[in-house]
């Protein structure tokens, strides 16, 4: 047994020097720029086809691959700096989030691009014979390639520490990584720093990916994939923190190794246990520094009640959607019904992003709650509709409320990443605890009661989505979002004035995620079905991109946000089969275009 | 917006359908629509084939008149995998597009999802690749039917296999999904009925595509099975396969494996494909009937390739869809619900029908040995077993199928 | 007994002893000035003295009670503050803004339906007529000019109807005949019976204001007394001045302001 569990660590601990290079290089990057980099995986993918690309025309000898390797990670570098050059250097000045709704708009656009340059089929890399071998190793055959790959990861980690140390580019990422304001006190072009910075973080993640190819073949799930367990590494590590990254990355390795050894129902949600005690036991990660910063310089403008053309249009919007979908055909209100859902869950995310200023990754969580909170309680408990919606409420007000507890003790990219880990766990134990959940094959049947008729239940999902957004616009504008507000505006300032800023937080987190499980609840039953992707990563950056899209600032946003970011998903998924790269570059001109969103 | 999706759906719904339309319909005949969702994206190495199988079958049937003299017409959507965005693109496809059939599907719970949203809304849904029998048995509803061998079938298949070896203790992998679960489920089953010595001494259910190959080799081999049930595929099967030669899991190992024999996943395995596995597959280079060889010339005419089992899966399914609209001799949903069931339909491995008690096509597949041939895996000593011979009884079907 | 007291307080930041056992005592109705050169440690202090950080050692006491806890408490206890750098709640009016403050005072953030901006409206235009910030009343908090700012800082504190007052440079900020204005308002506080403590760097606001002076260097509190005592003493002048020994004055000169 001994053994077993040796072998199995140093598996792990193969596995976690891909994960270390890649994670690196997204540290690296968020050190110096903050842009939290969601393509970050996107640029590990492409360092994998690029491998792919060069080494199956190269001699299959260790010299030709070592070269192909460096080849691949040095076009991927070059990739990055021109990404940064191009496009990320526009937006250094934008709020953190509309960073990362970019670089995930870059996301889907090389989704995209790469499928269009390779093709959609895995790319399995022809291994040499020296790919092939294995060393015997307490009695068992382990892979060479595997010793490698662990050998790897401190030599990458022993180069970046002597880069850091010993050489003056080292010396300015240290200065930008620890205090910005030094860079220009130094009299450092920024620009080309960044830029720099971009291009070695682009470089590592394509040198992880290329070096992958042994074991796994270049395929388009890797950047979702891996994105998701860097973020981990990252944030276990301690954000900017080399040394950290590599130390989470074996954590997380060998973790993911033994859990499938140990408890392989449950490798899914191990690592985001991790993450999320991590944050909450050391929110700066393991080696990280603590991040003081009480407002980075966030400019928040006068909330202002609607004016009265807005609120017209409002009703005229609504009505024409009632007259649409009474007259109109099952397919018109389906699509309603979805709007309508994703009317009330962007509110629901604005309570936290715009008043509470929180940053949330992970408000799918809450939309998943209520959703199967609603298919469970319909299913097994056979509970009539308003029953089961009333449940889908409840669920995920009373989860948020409790995670809130944890997650209004901390801030800004912590709280954010928080969130993304509570989420994955949610999403995790979806996908993974199929007795009850059915994993991935969700649960299905869920359809409103014959008796009600489509068009009424249309009626009651019109209805309860309006009344949900009106419900918290008044919550908003009376004193308990006033005060919400100015805990956001000015912490020291209102707490010093007798407002309590965490309970009142508390209180947001229970209020926005019952709002979204009201909203997941009925698309329970307008789908008919729930399935794990309901809390999935993708969802919650869906909300994000709709409250940013509409603008923070007003209620309004949120809600034409959600209006014109599930219309052009609806019209690109059925027009192109590039809709992802469609939806991302229309996301990128909007954003450069409409930074404070479409309502200022 | 509306009206700027209808023109752009217009648009490709054309273009999809361009070398399927012939000019030999009156213009009064309105074709028959068939709306089909599969992962095209997701798993493109078997629906890419898939595709040009089912365009294959659509322009050899209209060319031939048609089905009751209307051509039919194709709308192809991919789901990405995605249980939710299928159900979204079968309401567009219903809703808008108007389709007369609703088809397709790769993943079992995509499948499900579909069959479900074909029962709501009381529409015909004729699955091709999904192979879980919840599909036609517990989950089994009126507008649901299904083409290819299922779990139990493919299980069983094998289980004749695998009981007549002297392995004592097994270990499965397989995905962790409707597919792999329900394949496995029954697998132990069934050869634990035929060899009640035998014990399952560990079990994986890696994420699907995510598998960590070298984690879950390790795991296995740790367990010292005597002999190995796979259900992986596509991308996990070529990591498993790959971190299974290197560290010598296979070795002295009977491994019996689910559609491992077909073309488009022993590619990819390249020389590193296994040798004597007991797979079930589609031996493409080695079949002489008639059938097979014309379906396989007519193939390589079209597309300049050889086919692979998608290509077979998307022509029958067309052609089962021909056959039951002929016999039902109507696109209204109802009657072709019904009028599908007793159908009988020609396919590249022979006649097939779709039987009347579970909606199950008595398609069958091929169960042979893998062996390594010039660099490539292919199949060896294989034979066809036809569906209905892999069936349960009626009275077993009635007690597995609550909707009758 | 005093009103407002502290013993003892004492805080470091990492090896920067910035308060070192400094002692002092505010009554109701005193108008009490903690002055000092940059870095001395008066805001160090205010913070302790409001709660918004935890002496490493030494007590706080009001009404003979101790106090401690977070701002929260101390804001409930009745002492009341304004920042150095003035905090106002930005994505509001400035109306709103007092009115925010007073429902805190009142307890009544907890409501979820009825609209804030209609509610405590009399008393919020009467605490802006008092710091002279009416005619404003409608205008965005955040495009107030500094001053303003300040003005509206102290609206907020006043919604409290505090007892203890601490204001660290009120009038930083303000041209002269402004400052004296606010002064006045001010010691017209302290008028109405509460005790005020405040720091300046204008000395002719300290001097024509102040009924008592404190002085700090370097964390300690080293001279107290009159205007007129600290005006004569000699250790005063040299924290302003430099050291007889010849080293540099450690900050701006007596009426320079900073
Ligand atoms: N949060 C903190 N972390 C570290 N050091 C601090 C912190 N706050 C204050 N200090 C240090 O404590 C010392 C006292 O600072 P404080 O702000 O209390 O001085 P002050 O008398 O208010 O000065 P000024 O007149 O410039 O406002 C200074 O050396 C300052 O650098
Ligand atoms: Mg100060």
């Amino acid at each position: 047994m001994l053994s077993t569990l040796a072998i199995q660590a140093l598996t792990g601990l193969a596995s976690a020097s891909s994960l270390f290079l890649v994670a690196s290089g997204l540290s690296v990057i968020f050190g110096v720029t903050r842009v939290v980099n969601f393509a970050h995986g996107s640029l590990c993918m492409l360092g994998a086809y690029l491998g792919w690309s060069v080494l199956s025309r190269l001699p299959h000898d260790p010299a030709s691959f070592a070269a192909g390797v460096v080849m691949a990670s040095l076009g991927v570098a070059l990739f990055g700096a021109a990404l940064e050059a191009t496009l990320l250097r526009r937006l250094y000045r934008a709020p953190a989030l509309l960073q990362l709704l970019a670089t995930f708009a870059v996301l889907l656009v090389m989704q995209d691009g790469v499928q269009h340059i390779w093709g959609p089929a895995d790319l399995p890399l022809p291994r040499g014979v020296w790919l092939r071998s294995f060393v015997p190793l307490l009695g068992e055959r382990f892979p060479f390639y595997d010793l490698i790959l662990i050998a790897i990861g401190p030599l990458v980690l022993l180069a970046l520490w002597m880069v850091m140390a010993r050489t003056r580019f080292g010396v300015l990422l240290r200065a930008a990584t620890e205090n910005r304001d030094m860079l220009s006190a130094l009299g450092v072009d920024e620009r080309f720093l960044f830029t720099a910075v971009f291009a070695l973080g682009a470089g590592l993640a394509g040198l992880g990916g290329a070096l992958s190819l042994p074991e796994n073949s270049a395929n388009l799930g890797i950047d979702l994939r891996v994105v998701t367990d860097a973020f981990v590494v990252v944030v276990v590590g301690g954000m900017g923190s080399i040394a950290g990254a590599y130390l989470a990355a074996v954590l997380v390795g060998v973790m993911q190794a033994m859990g499938i050894l140990l408890l392989p129902k449950a490798s899914l949600v191990l690592v985001f246990v991790l993450m999320a005690l991590v944050l909450v036991l050391r929110p700066q990660g393991v080696l990280g520094q603590k991040q003081t910063q009480e407002n980075d310089g966030e400019r928040f403008h006068r909330v202002r009640a609607a004016p009265p053309w807005q609120r017209i249009a409002g009703l005229a919007v609504v009505l024409l959607a009632l007259a649409v979908g009474l007259a109109g055909g099952d397919f018109a209100r389906s699509v309603l019904e979805e709007m309508a859902i994703a009317v009330l869950f962007a509110a629901s995310l604005h309570v936290l992003l715009g008043p509470g200023g929180m940053i949330s990754f992970g408000h799918a969580a809450w939309f998943g709650i209520g959703a199967y909170a609603v298919a469970l309680t319909t299913s097994t408990l056979a509970a009539p509709l308003p029953l089961a919606l009333l449940a889908g409420v409840l669920a995920a007000g009373a989860v948020a409320a409790i995670v809130g507890l944890v997650l209004v003790r901390l801030s800004g990219v912590s709280l954010a990443m928080l969130t993304l880990a509570f989420a994955q766990i949610a999403w995790a134990v979806a996908t993974q605890w199929s007795e009850v959940t059915g994993g991935d094959d969700g649960i299905l049947g869920i359809w409103p009661p014959s008796g009600l008729g489509a068009r009424l239940f249309f009626l009651l999902c019109l209805c309860l989505s309006v009344g949900g957004v009106l419900l918290l616009r008044r919550a908003l504008f009376a004193p308990f979002g006033y005060a919400l507000r100015a805990s956001r505006d000015a912490a020291s300032r209102a707490a010093a004035s007798g407002i309590d800023g965490a309970k009142l937080r508390l209180a947001a987190f229970a209020l926005a995620g019952a709002a979204a499980g009201l909203a997941g609840g009925l698309s329970t039953f307008s789908k008919g079905s729930v399935f794990p992707g309901s809390l999935a990563i993708f969802r919650s950056v869906d909300a994000l991109a709709m409250v940013l899209l509409g603008g923070v600032q007003s209620m309004v946003g949120p809600v034409v946000g959600a209006l014109a970011y599930t219309g052009l998903f609806d019209t690109l998924l059925l027009a192109s089969d590039y809709w992802r790269a469609l939806l991302g570059i229309t996301l990128l001109a909007l954003i450069l275009w409409r930074p404070q969103g479409l309502v200022k | 917006m509306s009206l700027n999706r209808r023109t752009l759906l217009a648009t490709t719904g054309a273009a999809l359908t361009a070398g399927a339309l012939r000019p030999a319909f009156a213009a009064a005949a309105a074709p028959i629509r068939i709306g089909e969702i599969n992962s095209y994206t997701a798993i493109p190495a078997f629906t890419l084939p898939y595709r040009k199988g089912m365009e294959l079958a659509v322009a050899q049937i209209n060319a031939d008149g048609g089905v009751l003299g209307r051509p039919l017409e194709l709308l192809v959507r991919d789901d990405a995998g995605k249980p939710d965005d299928t159900l979204r693109l079968a309401a567009e496809l219903v809703g808008e597009q108007k389709v007369d059939v609703l088809a397709g599907g790769y993943l079992s719970n995509v499948g499900l999802a579909l069959s479900d949203f074909a029962l709501q809304n009381k529409r015909l849904f004729v699955a091709g690749e999904p192979l879980t029998d919840a599909l036609v048995w517990q989950k089994g509803n009126r507008y649901t039917y299904r083409l290819r061998p299922s779990t139990y079938m493919q299980a069983l298949m094998l289980v004749e296999e695998a009981a007549k070896l002297p392995a004592k203790t097994w270990a499965t992998v397989a995905p962790n999904y409707e597919y792999g679960t329900s394949t496995v489920k029954w697998f132990k089953q069934l050869l634990l009925a035929r060899r009640p010595d035998v014990k399952f001494v560990a079990d994986q259910l890696p994420p699907l595509g995510k598998i960590d190959a070298g984690a879950v080799v390790a795991a296995i081999e740790q367990a010292k099975p005597q002999a190995i049930f796979n259900v992986t595929f596509g991308a996990d099967l070529t990591n498993f396969v790959r971190q299974g030669n290197t560290r010598g899991l296979f070795d002295g190992r009977a491994v019996v494996s689910v559609l491992s024999g077909e073309p488009e996943y022993l590619e990819a395995l390249g020389d590193e494909a296994p040798s004597d596995w007991i797979v079930t597959g589609y031996p493409v280079v080695g079949v002489t009937d008639k059938a097979n060889t014309d379906f396989i010339a007519a193939y390589k005419a079209k597309f300049n390739e050889a086919p692979k089992m998608g290509s077979v899966v998307g022509y029958s399914l067309i052609k089962s869809i021909a056959a039951g609209i002929a016999k039902s001799k109507s696109t209204d949903q109802d009657a072709m619900a019904a009028g599908f069931a007793g159908a009988h339909f020609a396919t590249p491995f022979g006649d097939a029908m779709w039987r009347a008690q579970d909606h199950q096509s008595t398609l069958g597949t091929y169960v042979g040995r893998t062996a390594l041939k010039d660099g490539h895996g292919v199949m060896v000593n294989w034979r066809y077993v036809d569906g209905a011979s892999a069936l349960p009884s009626d009275d077993m079907v009635k007690t597995l199928r609550p909707a009758g | 007994m005093s009103l407002f007291s502290a013993q003892n307080l004492t805080k470091s930041f990492g090896g920067v002893a910035a308060v070192r056992g400094v002692s002092l005592s505010v009554d109701a109705g005193e108008m009490v000035a903690l002055i000092g050169p940059n870095g001395a440690g008066k805001s160090s202090c205010f913070a302790m003295l409001g709660g918004q950080i935890a002496p490493d050692r030494g007590a706080i006491g009001l009404d003979g009670q101790p106090l401690s806890g977070s701002p929260l408490d101390f804001a409930r206890a009745g002492v009341a503050r304004s920042f150095q750098i003035a905090k106002i709640f930005a994505s509001m009016s400035v109306r709103e803004n007092v009115q925010t403050a007073l429902l805190a005072a009142h307890r009544r953030l907890w409501r979820f339906w009825r609209a804030a901006d209609t509610q405590a409206m009399a008393e919020a235009d009467t605490l802006l007529a008092r710091v002279g910030l009416s005619t404003l009343a409608e205008q965005d908090a955040a495009t107030l000019a500094y001053g303003d700012t300040k003005r509206l800082e102290l609206a907020i504190a006043l919604a409290a109807r505090p007892r203890v007052l601490l204001l660290d440079e009120p009038t930083a900020g303000m041209a002269r005949p402004e400052r004296r204005a606010a002064m006045q308002l001010i010691a017209s506080l302290a008028a109405d019976g509460i005790a005020v403590l405040f720091t300046e760097h204008d000395m002719d606001a300290v001097f024509g204001f102040a009924s008592r002076i404190l002085v700090m260097d370097r964390g300690r509190l080293v001279a107290e007394g009159s205007p007129a005592e600290i005006a004569a003493d000699p250790v005063v002048q040299a924290v302003y001045l430099g050291t007889p020994d010849g080293s540099q004055p450690r900050a701006a000169g007596l009426s320079a302001g900073a």
